[in-house]
């Protein structure tokens, strides 16, 4: 899924690693509340990226900022190997169709089936017959783990885990090569987000998928995420591989990565893998 | 194993193309380039006008740079079409990269379609209007029992007036009430004026300009006035009671109320019905005095009928049995546009569109049903001849 766009190849620990997303110096502030200064972040193709961080250190708001929603006060970002702060708006919406998101509570159209809902962008973006794109939908409905019996319901009639899964496969609609996704498993429960873990995982590897995911569950964390980028004093502090959190000198990180909750997510992790 | 029209096309480099290639082992599909999701449009039709030959077909994939899951459908889908018509379909020269894509792809293609289309003709058409019918038997049922329980919950708050929310009922009442003192008395301002003006150009042609005070007073007082502030009242407060109540529906705070212990027919409905019950008979005064004021006021510049004269004509020849007829009305029409509103409210389901929906009909049922009810009175009066 190159396009040949985006080459910023960065040697790192002998092997060769592409930047999707790169944020450089970026600055977000509201009013006089300066929530993001000078913060750098990169992402690698094919990663899965956690991002973790105390209330209120903006992990929303800088997934909000990287897709485009909330515009920074500084900085640059370049996604896919457009900088997607000055690119032209045509530019802006190829990139657009290369990323997908899911947001934390689905925010499905109310007023469409889940089918509707996620054959919504393509009927918007793309060239080919309703029967292909309907078929393609009930597709990534099945991906997902959705019986074809969901294509049918109004967003209303799911249960909050299958509205999260209807809007993983809105996001996968358009086969994006990055997904974002907010706080995914937040209300489910514990075998439901594993469920969720694990679906996301698969679809990682076995299309391709760079995943920025924004999330407070260890659990996942421990699960299916290669790295781990944690945000704190308006800056991402330290990211890295979950084994390497432990040793970090920061009271914050020390005590998310080594209380008891860690230790229990941290064997169930080392279990499961 | 045929291909109809054209088999190469020449897309530039990144674009999916599909050869077919005939030789004594079998025919042979090369793929190559991007199957991808957004490119797929212009393979699609030729991949659908594949169909199967007499021989085995091979697949090879070895051309094929990248592949997404629209592009795995649509090969899985092509493999099994044939497969079914009996043909053997091998899949060749698969790269490590695109074979765990493909099976996935193929594990998750659903067997059945999940959404039926909505389907036409005689039967269905008939089944959807008996539908209609036994739904709205259905809603009028469910109209009556809640306005039963509103009617029950009242009486019951009218006997122990104490256990009424009297914070709540207050603040409905300047919602609803109050605050819609100004466009009400505009309007029955207007009324009155337009009433004077039209009555005037007609009745000066007998002469009977002076006539035009019976005109105003009977129509404003028995129907214009109760009517069009019942009216105003349904679009500006029936929608405002339903939406409001309808996103508490939407929120499941008429559920967490329930789990509370309380009723929500006491809580949400009756300060509302209540409100409206007490608001819309003296809104509907204001409109009736505000329509005189009107009809006077025209009258004196226009026909030079002088206030003094239009008093005194007024109290002469207008019963007060016109202003009552008027008058009894109002309780009804507050119920009913009440009751409309906070059962339409009830009946959101799940989402905002439902809210949107539900207020809509909120405001045209009971604007229809203030309209039927005051046909209704206009016959009750007339044969009991008051």
């Amino acid at each position: 899924m190159m396009d040949g766009v985006m080459q910023q190849q960065v040697q790192g620990a002998g092997e060769t690693r592409e930047a999707v997303i790169t944020v450089r110096g970026l600055r977000n502030q509201f009013g006089a509340q300066v929530v993001h200064d000078n913060l750098d972040l990169d992402v690698w193709r094919g990663e899965v990226l956690g991002i973790v961080g105390g209330s209120g250190t903006g992990k929303s708001v800088l997934l909000r900022t990287i897709v485009g929603l909330n515009r920074p006060a500084a900085g640059s970002i370049d996604v896919l190997g457009v900088d997607v702060l000055n690119a032209s708006d045509a530019d802006r919406q190829t990139v657009e169709q290369r990323w997908g998101v899911a947001f934390q509570d689905g925010a499905l159209f109310s007023a469409l089936t889940v089918l509707q809902n996620v054959m919504a962008p393509m009927r918007e973006h793309l060239k080919m017959s309703h029967a292909l794109m309907r078929a393609l939908g009930e597709l990534k409905i099945s991906l997902v783990g959705l019986p074809p019996l969901a294509c049918g319901k109004f967003p209303s009639e799911l249960s909050g885990g299958m509205r999260k899964r209807a809007a993983l496969a809105r996001a996968l609609a358009m086969d994006p090569e990055i997904v974002f996704l907010d706080e995914p498993t937040a209300g489910l429960d514990p075998i439901g987000a594993a469920a969720y873990d694990e679906l996301i995982g698969e679809l990682q590897r076995s299309l391709g998928l760079t995943v920025f995911m924004v999330t407070h569950d260890l659990d996942s964390l421990y699960a299916i995420c290669d790295r781990i980028a944690v945000l704190a004093e308006k800056k991402v502090l330290i990211e890295g591989p979950i084994g390497e959190m432990t040793k970090v000198d920061h009271p914050w990180v020390q005590e998310y990565f080594t209380g008891p909750r860690a230790r229990a997510a941290q064997e169930k992790g080392l279990g499961r893998g | 194993m045929q291909l109809t029209g054209e088999s190469t096309f020449d897309w530039p480099m990144s674009a999916p193309s599909l050869t077919l290639e005939g030789s004594d082992s079998g025919a042979v599909l090369h793929l190559a380039g991007r199957f991808l999701t957004r490119s797929l449009g212009t393979v699609e039709k030729r991949f659908a006008d594949l169909s199967g030959g007499t021989g085995p077909l091979r697949i090879d994939m070895s051309e094929v740079d990248v592949v997404d899951t629209g592009g795995a459908w649509l090969i899985c889908d092509l493999m099994a079409r044939l497969q079914a018509e009996g043909v053997a379909v091998e899949l060749v020269g698969v790269k490590d990269a695109h074979r765990a894509l493909i099976d996935t792809v193929r594990d998750a293609i659903p067997e059945e379609h999940g959404e039926e289309e909505a389907a036409r003709g005689l039967v269905p058409w008939l089944e959807r209007l008996g539908k209609g019918v036994v739904g709205a038997g259905k809603d009028t049922a469910s109209i009556l029992s809640f306005l039963g329980q509103t009617l029950a919950a009242l009486a019951k708050g009218l006997v122990r007036p104490w256990t009424l929310r009297g914070a709540s009922l207050v603040s409905q009442m300047d919602d609803a009430g109050f605050k819609a003192v100004p466009i009400v008395a505009l309007m029955g301002f207007l009324i009155g004026v337009v009433l004077a003006f039209q009555g005037a150009t007609q009745l000066q042609q007998f002469g009977a300009e002076v006539f035009v005070v019976e005109l105003i007073s009977i129509s404003v007082l028995r129907e214009l006035g109760i009517l069009l502030t019942a009216i105003i009242v349904a679009g500006r407060s029936g929608s405002a009671f339903t939406a409001s109540v309808g996103s508490m529906k939407v929120q499941e705070e008429i559920d967490a109320m329930r789990t509370l212990g309380l009723d929500p027919i006491e809580v949400l409905v009756l300060p509302r019905v209540l409100a409206l019950l007490i608001m819309l008979p003296i809104l509907g005064f204001i409109a009736n005095m505000a329509g005189l004021f009107g009809g006077a006021l025209m009258s004196w510049i226009n026909l030079g009928v002088s206030p003094g004269m239009f008093i005194t004509r007024l109290q002469e020849n207008t019963d007060f049995w016109h202003l009552a007829v008027g008058m009894i009305k109002a309780p009804f029409f507050a119920v009913v546009i009440g009751v409309i509103a906070c059962w339409q409210a009830f009946q959101v389901r799940g989402s905002s569109t439902s809210v949107g929906q539900r207020t809509t009909a909120s405001v045209v049922q009971s604007i229809f049903l203030v309209i039927a009810i005051d046909a209704l009175f206009s016959i009750f009066f007339a044969e009991m001849g008051i």
